[in-house]
């Protein structure tokens, strides 16, 4: 098992400073002269790497590998609710065939639910090879063991090399039960997607809920796995003539058990959705108080745009959770999005920087939201918001007029 | 009714930056407190404990420091409570640790319940709940809005399909995560801090599980790798514009009619 050592011989009190310094997770611990690595060790390894020499020393087993020769193709899971397919199916859809032309793999869908035969046809639309269906009565509804059951199935019958799965409420209850069956990596939320040519994913993310991408690889063990949320990824267009071909799967009935019953599924009353807006108002704590929103909303109208912002907003009750952005939130993909007084920590730029055009107005020039802004505007929104809406009423008049 | 609730010690704030020159990670502060989603299951389960009786558990994963999310578990009313903690589990990922935490829970007895918040504010990936609840073999329903009825062998719930509400009828024993504000989290009361502050606090370490293989723990149990980490990169086309209010909301107007939003 690989481990870290700390050769104790070599330490001196400085060594001693400097190392506890070093580590992120304050696992090193100074105890009358000797180094401990207590249980909040990460193994991130930088007491070896950027620690004095000769102390830290990191001892690693050889893994097992799998044979990734025998794990081939890009599998797609259809999200869905009652056969209605979920968008971010044809975003996966788009990345799987990029991600399958590196290596010259077969991209897949596999759709589980209850009469969806004639739904798998319209995925031919999207350039997926091979549609695999398991159609039962028992899957009308999302529920875990069937459903694991049968994701499994597709998994051992067809053994494809990496699953991507929207990041919805299906998506993020069933890919982790399906990782944990087969005791492979599962990576939530990637940003982006890579395929090295020894076939291993890169997915990226957003790591320690904080300013920090973390890159992730699977390297030991198949399928390798990924959630994406919607919007983050694009969807190709879709053609006329269908290609590839859809193939029915049976499942063992004994496998369709649950110990769930869904007994009522209501609709809930369609709402406006901010992943779902090309305009996007979002505001940050700069906000001084909820009467402001007033000042908002009037710019909001002028733009046809929806509202959104961060999440101390939403804490303080000013705005409803469903108009989050952020990893705790939503995420958008606007043809538009202006930011106004939002400081950009990754948290929420994470939910928002795939945006066409990004407008940021912030009094701090050191705000990193200008890091990802197209446009940095450096002001105070109090004196800017006002203005802007006088200007564009001007516009309106004048567009009007002519 | 037997409940367990899982809850975590993460960092106080999520403010964190990378050095550009030596890649080291720099935490500000080294404060911590509890998931504050957990804060929900926990409430869940005194809430369930008060109308149907039974007793709470509350386990939890991590270095010796985490026993202060057990103590402030006590303090709002839970029973028992265990870390599971050991230097052999360093460098869990999600599947470790969630294979990690399921020995754990095996050690401490047999639930109805097991509750989750529905992430960690430091992990964000949701995961570990329901892939605790393959391993212990049992179902589990996630983004749980509402408990509605409880019986002997099973629980009524309401949960969030994103474009639909469901209703569940799910058997014991089962996991759930619950969403934020399925009930308003009570304050951890003084009292019981004075009454439980000499309550035990049972450490769980590998030599106590069932399962001693060691490649199934920590970095060697880890599937997932990270090659590296590093600072979100700035989009290099980018304009910034001063003036006064006046030049730059004309800026603005320009611009968005140059792009067709007016």
């Amino acid at each position: 098992m690989s481990k870290l050592i700390c050769h104790q011989e070599n330490l001196d009190e400085s060594k001693i400073q400097e190392l506890v310094a070093i580590c992120p997770f304050g696992a090193l611990e100074a105890n009358n002269g000797t180094l401990e690595v207590t249980a909040g060790c990460k193994m991130c390894k930088l007491c070896v790497k950027k620690g004095p020499k000769g102390v830290m020393e990191f001892i690693e087993d050889a893994v097992p590998s799998v044979d990734k020769s025998l794990w081939k193709g890009i599998a797609v899971y259809v999200d869905h609710i009652e056969g209605e397919i979920h968008p971010v199916t044809l975003e996966l859809i788009g990345k799987a065939r990029e991600l399958a032309s590196v290596v010259n793999f077969p991209v897949y869908c596999i759709f589980i639910g209850c009469n969806i035969k004639d739904k798998a046809q319209e995925l031919l639309h999207y350039g997926v090879d091979e549609v695999f269906v398991y159609d039962y009565e028992e899957l009308k509804h999302f529920r875990i063991e069937p459903y694991t059951a049968a994701f499994a199935d597709f998994i051992q019958k067809v053994k494809p090399s990496s699953l991507l799965v929207g990041a919805t409420t299906i998506g993020r209850s069933l890919a982790p039960r399906v990782a944990a069956r087969f005791r492979t990596g599962l990576t939530a939320d990637c940003t982006t997607l890579e395929m090295k040519e020894n076939t291993d994913l890169v997915q990226i993310r957003p790591a320690f809920g904080g300013n920090i991408m973390a890159q992730i690889i699977c390297p030991n063990t198949r399928p390798q796995m990924a959630t994406v949320r919607y919007k983050v990824m694009t969807a190709p267009e879709k053609q006329d003539e269908p290609s590839g071909k859809v193939t029915l799967c049976d499942l063992d009935p004994a496998k369709l058990a649950s110990g769930i019953n869904v007994l009522k599924v209501t609709r809930k009353e369609i709402e406006e959705n901010i992943s779902d807006a090309e305009v996007i108002i979002a505001v940050g704590r700069a906000l001084k108080s909820e009467k402001d929103l007033k000042m908002i909303e009037e710019l909001a109208q002028l733009l046809g745009a929806q509202i959104a912002g961060t999440r101390p907003l939403v804490e303080a009750g000013w705005l409803n959770a469903k108009r989050q952005i952020g990893l705790s939130g939503r995420t958008v993909k606007p043809k538009l999005i202006i930011t106004l007084g939002i400081s950009g920590a990754v948290q929420f730029t994470a939910g928002m920087n795939g945006s066409d055009q990004i407008f940021a107005i912030n009094k701090d020039p050191q705000a990193s939201i200008f890091n990802i802004a197209h446009y940095g505007i450096i002001g105070d929104i109090y004196e800017i918001v006002p203005q802007l809406i006088e200007n564009l009423k001007r516009s309106e008049t004048l567009a009007c007029a002519r | 009714m037997e409940i367990l609730v899982c809850i975590k010690q993460v960092p106080g704030t999520s403010k964190i930056d990378v050095d550009p020159i030596t890649g080291v990670l720099k935490r500000d502060g080294v404060d911590s407190k509890m998931n504050p989603y957990d804060l929900f299951a926990l409430e869940t389960a005194l809430r369930l404990k008060e109308q149907h009786g039974g007793t709470i558990k509350v386990i939890s994963m991590g270095p010796p420091q985490a026993k202060d999310v057990i103590r402030e578990a006590y303090m709002m009313g839970v029973d028992e409570g265990a870390l599971v903690s050991d230097r052999k589990f360093a460098g869990a990922d999600v599947l470790a640790t969630s294979y990690t935490i399921s020995q754990g829970v095996r050690q401490l007895g047999s639930f109805d319940l097991i509750l989750c918040g529905k992430q960690t504010t430091d992990g964000d990936t949701a995961q570990v709940g329901p892939e605790m609840a393959e391993y212990l073999g049992i179902p589990h329903i996630a983004n749980v809005l509402n408990i509605i009825e409880v019986n002997d062998t099973s629980i009524l719930v309401e949960m969030d399909m994103a474009n639909t509400i469901e209703v569940a009828e799910i058997n014991f024993p089962c996991l759930l995560t619950v969403e934020k504000d399925i009930f308003q989290p009570r304050l951890p009361s003084y009292k019981r801090k004075l009454s439980t502050k000499d309550r035990e606090i049972k450490i769980i370490s590998f030599k106590d599980f069932e399962d001693q293989n060691e490649h199934r723990y920590g970095l060697a149990g880890s599937p997932t790798q990270v090659e590296r980490i590093f600072p979100p990169s700035a989009n290099t086309d980018r304009e910034t514009w001063t003036g006064t209010p006046e030049e730059l909301s004309s800026q603005i107007v320009n611009k968005l009619r140059q792009f067709k939003f007016v």
